[in-house]
């Protein structure tokens, strides 16, 4: 290891999205100073020939050295597009909260390309904040798996596509748990009392607990979800999570003050892999949820800046390009055929189940329906109260 | 023949002024202006999330505050015992840093400083570890049996009480120090000489001629304490969150900026009521 890695927690705030490799390879300390770096950034080159990409953090190959990614590297020069990388969406409401005043008086937001989860990209389109792709551009967008390939806040995939898709089920620590979790009912037990951690990505964790509940989350109404809401708040009340967080939950688990969590596979994933094999995940046996992050093009690009932009996601859909970017992130990955490229120099990884989840896996993944925006607000302000907020 | 000189110039006074008021009026008064008519909007019928107008509607404020006064009792009484458990370990040591450190006296003041070399940020992650299962302090208090096998210590009102302490220690210690330092040896000799004994001696002459550091610390301690999140957020669970992860969360995750603004308006307020009261008490001339 040639850089000193940061501690646990101190990655935890540096990045929202830890890869397993960037940690393995100690790239982790480099890869948060960059981010830090790029922080407040924004502007910058707005030449003709460039584009403007604001990802999450950790969330896009990196290499050794943690300030070169080699599929966009190889993107500048295959095409001469100057890509200019940023790491600067770590929660969906903060990045909207920063850019929407730019987007109402359509002044430059700095980003050619943002990758906002499924139901703040429907809030964009919604909005009118973004543009509709060329689909000349874009050939490769017919890779789309067959499953995300109409969602219902864009249903022709007009001016959105999948970046990565993220499943939410249960995970647990096996030394704690060593039978296993087959059900949202095997958390509350005695061993994980007070010891439970619930994501605060309202969608999954209440979207788990109504799965739980035999209630469809495609079409759940407002009944349902206070009810599922109630139950989370009785069961905070009584003790038994002491959290609603987001990935910080891993480093909950990691200390052993978390002990059963409703979380994100990939992170359990590279979990598993850091600590052998002392954490596990399952979708449970009622479901899961499935989201996905989305390439938009702001309504305030540039025309040259859309075209760069849709050249960039035409190349990340090239299915060598997204097996590349996924064998680091370790999200499901969105694009066709990715599989069989990663077998080419990864076959073990290429059979897992994280990545490339199989027709039976995804058909217990589901999508949280469309909120309007009066449902988003009155929901929301139920879950936060929920969580003490 | 006269001199040019500036000093007679009578607008000098505020030319100097201008700088700093410009500051002011672009990063206090504006803000505050704009959050004030934020504090009284209601959504838009039919609009989307985030979008408000202006209706004047101060029942905002009743609603804002009826709903959250269990995290805005709760902000107050962790403060208040943040408040005075820093006072209870900055005292002694601002003392004895002040009369008894001699030539150590300047490298124990960069000791009480040297935190905030660090982010605050990673100074409150860092309690998470000392007081989680892998610190020291739980295995040894379970080994004493002070604690139950299955308790924990984060995730709870101690441990946020605890990060606060420790977080404003410096705001509580380096007035505390400057006031004590300031107190003439000869007025505690001679209150040896008029037989009093050492407890007398600091309660009649040493805590009186230090009361400016012990106001100044408080407030110093109190006001950022009560409006902190980021103990509440870190070392806290949804039953200890303080009334500034209310605000945050109505601001940024739930998009509801008048709420945010009138608890925001609320929380200032009732600062600055308490702090009059406290001031009043105590006597405005100890304020230095």
């Amino acid at each position: 290891m040639a850089k000193k890695p940061l501690s646990p927690e101190a990655r935890s705030i540096l990045n929202s999205r830890v890869s397993r490799r960037a940690v393995l390879a100690g790239a982790g300390a480099v890869a948060g100073a960059s981010a830090l770096a790029s922080c407040g950034s924004g502007g910058g080159a707005d030449a003709a020939n460039s584009v403007r990409w604001a990802n999450w953090t950790l969330y896009l190959d990196v290499d050794e050295s943690g300030n070169k990614y080699p599929t966009l590297e190889a993107f500048k020069e295959k095409f001469g597009i100057d890509a200019v990388y940023s790491e600067d969406i770590n929660d969906n409401d903060e990045f909207f909260g920063k850019v929407q005043g730019q987007l109402k008086l359509g002044e430059d937001i700095g980003y050619d390309i943002i990758t906002p989860t499924d139901w703040m990209a429907a809030r964009f389109i919604r909005l009118g904040y973004t543009q509709k792709f060329d689909k000349a551009n874009i050939p490769n967008a017919k890779n789309i798996l067959d499953s995300l390939a109409s969602p219902s806040f864009d249903p022709n995939r007009d001016s959105s596509l999948t970046y990565q898709s993220i499943m939410a089920g249960l995970g647990w620590n096996t030394a704690v748990n060593p039978k296993g979790m087959k059900s949202v009912d095997d958390l509350w037990t005695p061993q994980n009392k007070g010891k439970i951690i619930v994501l605060s990505e309202m969608r999954d964790t209440i979207g788990v607990i109504l799965l739980s509940q035999g209630v469809d989350i495609t079409t759940v109404t407002e009944d349902q979800f206070m009810n599922a809401v109630d139950f989370l708040e009785k069961k905070i009340a009584d003790g038994w999570i002491r959290g609603v967080k987001g990935n910080e939950y891993k480093e909950d688990l990691i200390s052993g003050d978390a002990t059963a969590v409703i979380a994100w596979a990939g992170d359990l994933f590279q979990l598993s892999n850091e600590n052998e094999g002392k954490f596990d995940f399952a979708i449970p046996e009622s479901g899961g949820t499935i989201s996905g992050d989305n390439f938009l093009i702001p309504s305030t690009a540039t025309a040259e800046g859309k075209k760069n932009a849709e050249t960039l996601i035409n190349y990340y859909y090239d299915p060598a390009v997204a097996a590349e970017v996924a064998a680091y992130v370790n999200y499901v990955t969105p694009v066709k055929g990715a599989q069989e490229e990663m077998a080419k120099f990864d076959p073990e990884l290429a059979k897992s189940e994280y990545i490339f989840p199989t027709e039976k896996t995804l058909s217990r993944l589901n999508v949280f329906k469309a909120l309007t925006p009066a449902e988003e607000s009155a929901w929301t302000e139920a879950f936060q109260k929920a969580a003490g907020n | 023949m006269m001199s040019k000189s500036g000093i007679s110039n009578p607008r000098t006074p505020y030319l100097l002024l201008l700088p700093g008021i410009a500051f002011l009026f672009t990063f206090f008064i504006w803000p505050i202006a704009n959050l004030a008519q934020t504090s009284t909007q209601t959504p838009i019928a039919g609009g989307d999330t985030g979008e408000y107008e202006q209706t004047l509607r101060w029942a905002n404020y009743l609603d804002a505050f009826l709903e959250n006064k269990e995290q805005f009792g709760r902000s107050f009484l962790y403060a208040a015992i943040a408040t005075v458990a820093a006072l209870a370990i900055a005292y002694p040591l601002a003392y004895a840093i002040a009369f008894k450190a001699g030539k150590y006296k300047n490298v124990l003041l960069v000791l009480v400083v040297a935190p905030f070399f660090t982010s605050f940020l990673l100074r409150t992650i860092a309690w998470k570890q000392i007081l989680g299962e892998q610190g020291v302090v739980v295995p040894f208090l379970r080994d004493l049996h002070i604690i139950a096998p299955s308790t924990t210590l984060t995730s709870s009102a101690f441990a946020v009480v605890a990060g606060m302490t420790y977080n404003f220690l410096p705001f509580m210690t380096l007035p505390l120090y400057a006031s004590i330092d300031r107190i003439d040896p000869r007025t505690l000799e001679a209150s040896g000489d008029l037989y009093a004994n050492g407890i007398t001696t600091f309660r009649k002459v040493t805590l009186p001629l230090s009361m400016p550091g012990v106001v100044a610390g408080t407030l110093l301690t109190f006001i950022p304490a009560a409006g902190d999140y980021v103990n509440a957020a870190i070392l806290g669970s949804p039953q200890t969150k303080m009334i500034g992860n209310v605000i945050e969360s109505r601001f940024f995750k739930i998009v509801d900026y008048p709420t945010a603004a009138a608890l925001s308006f609320t929380l200032m307020a009732a600062i600055l009521v308490l702090v009059s009261v406290y001031i009043r008490k105590a006597g405005t001339e100890e304020l230095v």
